[in-house]
């Protein structure tokens, strides 16, 4: 059975913060595809296209039939466990100081024989299921926990640290006044956060938000205007040392394309709060999170930024500001790269329109705040790198995945004219 | 499947081990070229008298046999260059054994060496191969331990096996080792202290491990004419086998290649297990040595803990095992641990062997194993020597 989680004690301050430590990162481009699958949380191998042979390790060519054709797709993660060990002796220094460990051999349903990291409520014979899991250095792995439910499994320690569990953590959401921050506060206080911080810009200008908020329990509302660098600054002197996760939910957005405008003006607005927002809150907090993904239980653990799906492919109704959201989208590859080496996590939400004022002329399906709020949890819970929150997003997903200039072909149709 | 040719008429002899050291501060080139210089004069030869040359190492990066050639003043007209680990000795040996028979080379070296650093042994883990780098060593790190640990676990389960079985193998080779000036372990070991020994990776603990070192290990292959001209006590090869990923559908290794050639091996070799005064094991782990016990026929599938119980495998016992101390005694290093068996069988066989000898040694298995390269070994050998010259 698994101990709850406690939380942790203050901090010593005069104790040196542990570095950053990693599991091995080098991979074959083949078992990147483990990474890629492991990215949204699914667990998928190759299977061959020719003969059907489900194979691992990856592979360049199936070991039935010598295809190359080998296609990633979902399996059945149902397994036994063959045999485990628990490993007391590494030469590699993230595992070393966090002996012992636990690692077992499992037969899979599917076929192949799989070595995976290993819950600690399974049992020896006993039937398992594979989580394909995100590790510190952002590659798939894979962890076996029992088949059945185990009282807070979430919290064994293999399986916390493949996650960004919002539990006991301490989390910056940054913009009171976007519609869906109350439903994301709540949410990540049901899922045992320790402190929310809520960013609020221009405090001098009421909002329903802030009274709802500041009401709760271990939240804090506190000034920052993304525009603003001093503010950011400000904010990450005051708090920086202790974000464990970031949630950028900063948002400016208006209708319309290039033409339907005019001028500028706006476009300048979107790319202020939803590109170089971003980049001021990366250089004031990055580096201070980036040192602390070492630090126990309340570690720093991830970055999250919401944008919308389109940032993958424009649609001209909302032109400008999914623009701005493209570059955003780019912005957070580069700093998933810059915050490779101390295991920082950032978590990519693409959501489809959601359900407030400024998506108002879009028919259904919208995304309420409260999915939205659901899909970051659970995310962060899974350590998950892409999210696709709500039909819009999937279906744009799919489409995009199948071919990017067919997608975009469809989203710039004119309608009939005369 | 053909009838396979005799290796009549070669001659297998000079076996030479530097002694071994847990670190180095030299490199794989000095430590091959240390026992091919050990081999070579033992025999009488100068290096210009070899036209043949067969190595295998891991530490020799950047270089091959090819650069390793030029290194050493060779000029061979044969070269081979063996990646299979454990398995390397033997290979070599029926490889080179061909080459003489063809014609191809009338003196081949075998060699085998790497040095050990400080850091080398983490280093060779992180590029040992790509299977192990994506899909096993993500997993806790644990190298061959945690590999071989999964390995124990599930023979254990599978077949009624205690660690004291395992310790059984252990102490005696470590009482084997203290009569070999060159192992590396000194002290006497007892089964207490085996079984009371530091956890590693349940359920192996610290005595179940080798100790990576520095050292080489080399012999030579002629043909018979030539070691009776040049007065060499040699061996003859009675026959050899080799097999790579067998068994791949087994879903964890409780049986090695040798289970589909080990009947030729003794058919061509003209005698059974009944004949084989001692046993060389590949011993990177007791539980592989005791899965060679089976499958090399000396019992059955499953009987390993009860063989080990009833033989006595010290040099003087009724079952010589891994006479030097093997590697669990010896030290590992590196490839070298693919030659330690098979040199010292040789000089069981050519009477050379010392305070290891033992009394009357005419026959001798050697086996390998090699190369975990993802969760199992994927490399077997094993060979009969023989006691060659006039009897």
């Amino acid at each position: 059975m698994t101990s709850p989680l406690q939380p942790p004690p203050r901090k010593n301050p005069q104790k040196r913060t542990h570095s950053p430590m990693r599991p091995p990162e080098a991979r074959s481009r083949a078992a990147i595809g483990l990474t890629a699958a492991a990215a949204e949380g699914r667990f998928a191998l190759q299977v061959c296209e020719d003969c059907g042979t489900i194979q691992y390790p990856p592979r360049d060519a199936c070991q039935g039939c010598l295809s190359s054709e080998l296609e990633w797709r979902d399996v059945s993660p149902a397994g036994k466990l063959l045999a485990e060990t628990t490993v007391r002796t590494s030469t590699k220094l993230y595992f070393r100081e966090r002996m012992p460990w636990r690692m077992g051999s499992i037969q899979l349903d599917a076929g192949p024989v799989v070595l995976c990291h290993l819950h600690g409520d399974c049992e020896r014979g006993g039937n398992v299921t594979i989580l394909n899991r995100l590790d510190a250095s952002g590659q798939g792995v894979l962890l076996a926990v029992p088949a059945e439910r185990t009282e807070h499994m979430e919290d064994d320690p293999h399986m916390r640290a493949l996650s960004a569990d919002p539990k006991h953590r301490r989390i910056l959401v940054t913009d009171l006044r976007n519609p869906n921050t109350p439903a994301l506060v709540k949410a990540l206080l049901g899922a045992g956060a320790a402190t929310v911080f809520v960013g609020e810009s221009e405090n001098w200008r009421p909002h329903p938000n802030r009274e709802e908020l500041s009401d709760l329990e271990n939240v804090s509302v506190l000034p920052l205007d993304v525009t603003d660098t001093a503010s950011v600054q400000k904010l990450a002197g005051e708090i920086g040392g202790k974000t464990d996760i970031l949630i950028n939910n900063a948002r400016f957005m208006r209708p319309g394309g290039v033409l339907e405008r005019g001028d500028t003006a706006f476009a300048r607005e979107e790319m202020e709060v939803n590109y170089l927002g971003l980049m001021r809150l990366a250089q004031a907090f990055g580096p201070g999170m980036c040192a602390r993904t070492n630090d126990g239980v309340n570690s720093a653990v991830a970055w999250v930024n919401i944008l919308s799906v389109h940032a993958l492919s424009n649609t001209p109704d909302y032109g400008c500001f999914t623009a701005s959201n493209a570059a955003a989208y780019s912005l957070s590859q580069s700093l998933r790269g810059e915050f490779r080496s101390s295991g920082l996590r950032v978590m990519t939400v693409f959501t489809g329109p959601t359900d407030d004022d400024w998506y108002q002329p879009l028919p259904p399906p919208k995304v309420t705040p409260n999915a939205l709020a659901r899909a970051v949890v659970s995310g962060l819970q899974q350590g998950l790198e892409d999210v696709w929150c709500g039909d819009v997003a999937g279906e744009i997903r799919d489409r995009w995945r199948r071919d990017p200039k067919v997608l975009e072909r469809e989203l710039t149709q004119a309608g009939e004219g005369a | 499947m053909g009838k396979r040719q005799s290796y009549d008429g070669v001659a297998v002899t000079a076996p030479f081990s530097m002694p071994y050291q847990r670190y180095s501060i030299e490199t794989a080139h000095w430590w091959i070229a240390g026992a091919l210089r050990g081999s070579l004069r033992s025999a009488g030869l100068k290096p210009a008298d070899l036209d043949g040359f067969s190595v295998a190492s891991f530490t020799l990066f950047p270089d091959t046999a090819v650069g390793l050639s030029q290194h050493l003043g060779l000029c061979p007209r044969w070269l081979d260059h063996i990646p299979m680990g454990g398995a390397s000795g033997v290979v070599a040996l029926r490889r080179a054994a061909r080459a003489i028979q063809a014609g191809d080379a009338d003196i081949v070296a075998c060699v085998a060496g790497d040095t050990n650093h400080i850091d080398s042994f983490r280093n060779m883990l992180s590029s040992f191969s790509r299977f192990a780098q994506d899909a096993s060593y993500p997993y806790g790190y644990g190298g061959p331990n945690a590999n071989f640990a999964l390995l124990t676990d599930r023979y254990m389960q599978e077949y009624g096996a205690e660690r004291e079985d395992f310790g059984r193998i252990c102490v005696a080779q470590r009482e084997n080792a203290l009569k070999n000036p060159n192992a590396v372990m000194k002290k006497p070991l007892t089964l207490e202290q085996y079984l009371a020994a530091r956890p590693i990776a349940d359920p192996i603990a610290l005595f179940d491990c080798v100790m990576p070192c520095a050292g080489s290990e080399c012999f030579l292959v002629m043909s018979v004419e030539e070691a009776v001209r040049r007065n060499l006590p040699f061996a003859t090869i009675g026959g050899t086998i080799e097999r790579h990923n067998a068994h791949a559908d087994d879903p964890i290794q409780l049986r090695g290649g040798w289970t589909l050639d080990i009947d030729e091996l003794y058919t061509m070799s003209d005698c059974t297990p009944d004949d084989i005064d001692l046993l060389q094991t590949y011993d990177d782990y007791p539980v592989i040595s005791m899965m060679q016990m089976e499958d090399l026929g000396f019992c059955e599938k499953g009987a390993g803990p009860e063989f080990v119980r009833s033989k006595d495998l010290t040099i003087s016992g009724d079952f010589p095992h891994n006479t030097s101390g093997g590697q669990l005694s010896g030290g590992q290093a590196g490839a070298a641990g693919g030659f330690i068996g098979l040199v010292e069988a040789l000089r069981q066989v050519t009477g050379t062997a010392e305070d290891t000898q033992v009394v009357n040694a005419r026959t001798a298995m050697v086996s390998g194993f090699g190369m975990i390269n993802y969760d199992r070994g994927v490399c077997t050998s094993a060979a009969i020597l023989k006691k060659g010259g006039k009897s």
